[in-house]
């Protein structure tokens, strides 16, 4: 039944992506793993480029666009659906215990070890990027290396850009160098 | 719930509620997320300034206590902060209907997305296009990465860039199922978090 594993797959992501929508994406890449036909990895780059540029958390659009993809319209509610389930029940819970919660060290800080954590995921998130960019289709691309190199100096540099004009940037570029190819 | 933060909530006029106030509350919460473009911090500041300066729901205190949840619980940050607001003003009820208006906009424009980019991925141009733009992401994900790795090393203790470093290369290199390194990660957290505090407690 597609709902269902529509549900329980993007359960799974809200429950553990913890920490901002570019958390989501390891899991995401397990998800175009198991599940080739709902995204695939380089739809997920596309994916994180449209979510950048249009309002809402990288979760509900991945789970969105995925459910859309494998199940339409309804597939897109119910992957959505799924995806918030987990913040629905647990910030209900905290919110309840909230007085308590605040004051007590042992809740505030149990999961203290999952931010350094969550840094790798999503370094390791961005090296996959990279990965995809450069030999998405098992060739060395150069320009597309090229047209990286360039964008990464670019976004170091002038940090207060917003990543939507980035964007705009790098589908020019992408455009000019022909990168697709 | 305290006392004290229930007299707060008073003087701060806490809205009573009733369908007007959940029109109101979806309303805003829809509007916020339609216009909000960036990541959950920029949606958790505007609404900042929605809730507490414009509409004086919540004081800043509630909303501080408010964004350190929604970033450290699991799930999208403006998700989970429209759920803390609209619990604190009207209970479940109203932790539904402000998480409804924010998931609404962003499913129905991805959705016409979806809608388009079926259309046109496979046109050659638009291809080029997003090839360039999935440059841009990996070289914006790799700068937030290296951001958030910054801060770190800070604290020149080793169990932090330990943690980063294993997590990393259980990915990366063992391809290790990436549930798997959550749950450990978890699990040797909240064990390190009891034995530090009864070690805390013994002295």
């Amino acid at each position: 039944m597609i709902y269902l594993a529509l549900f329980w797959q993007f359960f799974k992501i809200g429950l553990f992506s913890i920490g901002g929508g570019l958390a989501t994406l390891p899991f995401l890449y397990k998800l175009a793993e198991t599940h080739p036909h709902w995204i695939t990895a380089s739809q997920i780059g596309d994916m994180v480029a449209i979510s950048e540029s249009t309002p809402g958390p990288i979760g509900i659009n991945m789970a969105t666009y995925a459910g859309f993809q494998s199940a339409g319209y309804l597939g897109g509610v119910i992957a959505t659906l799924g995806e918030v389930a987990p913040s629905v029940i647990i910030i209900i819970i905290i919110a309840r215990f909230l007085a308590n919660f605040d004051k007590n060290p042992t809740v505030k800080d149990a999961f203290w070890a999952l931010r350094p954590s969550v840094v790798g995921l999503i370094a390791f998130a961005g090296l996959k990027l990279l990965g995809i960019v450069v030999y998405g289709q098992g060739v060395f691309n150069t320009q597309a290396a090229l047209v990286f190199a360039i964008l990464t100096v670019a976004v170091l540099t002038f940090k207060r850009v917003h990543p939507l004009i980035w964007i705009s940037i790098g589908a020019i570029l992408g455009m000019v160098f022909n990168v697709g190819g | 719930m305290k006392a004290d933060t229930t007299i707060q909530w008073e003087q701060k006029g806490k809205p009573p509620v009733n369908l007007r106030f959940f029109l109101k509350l979806f309303w805003t919460t829809f509007t916020l997320s339609m216009f909000t473009f960036g990541g959950g911090f920029v949606i958790i500041s505007l609404m900042r300034k929605k809730m507490v300066v414009e509409l004086g729901w919540i004081n800043d205190e509630e909303m501080l206590d408010f964004v350190t949840i929604a970033q450290s619980s699991p799930g999208p940050i403006a998700v989970n902060g429209s759920l803390m607001v609209g619990y604190h003003l009207a209970g479940v009820a109203g932790a539904l209907v402000a998480t409804l208006g924010t998931v609404l906009p962003p499913m129905i424009i991805l959705t016409l997305v979806s809608l388009g980019y079926k259309a046109v991925a496979d046109n050659h141009i638009i291809a080029a296009a997003f090839s360039g733009m999935r440059a841009v992401v990996a070289a914006i994900v790799l700068q937030v990465s290296w951001a958030l790795f910054k801060p770190l090393t800070h604290a020149r203790k080793a169990l932090p860039l330990l943690l980063f470093g294993v997590s990393f290369l259980a990915l990366f290199v063992f391809k290790v199922n990436i549930m798997v390194v959550m749950i450990s990660v978890i699990l040797f957290s909240v064990v390190h978090s009891l034995v530090v505090i009864r070690g805390e407690e013994g002295r």
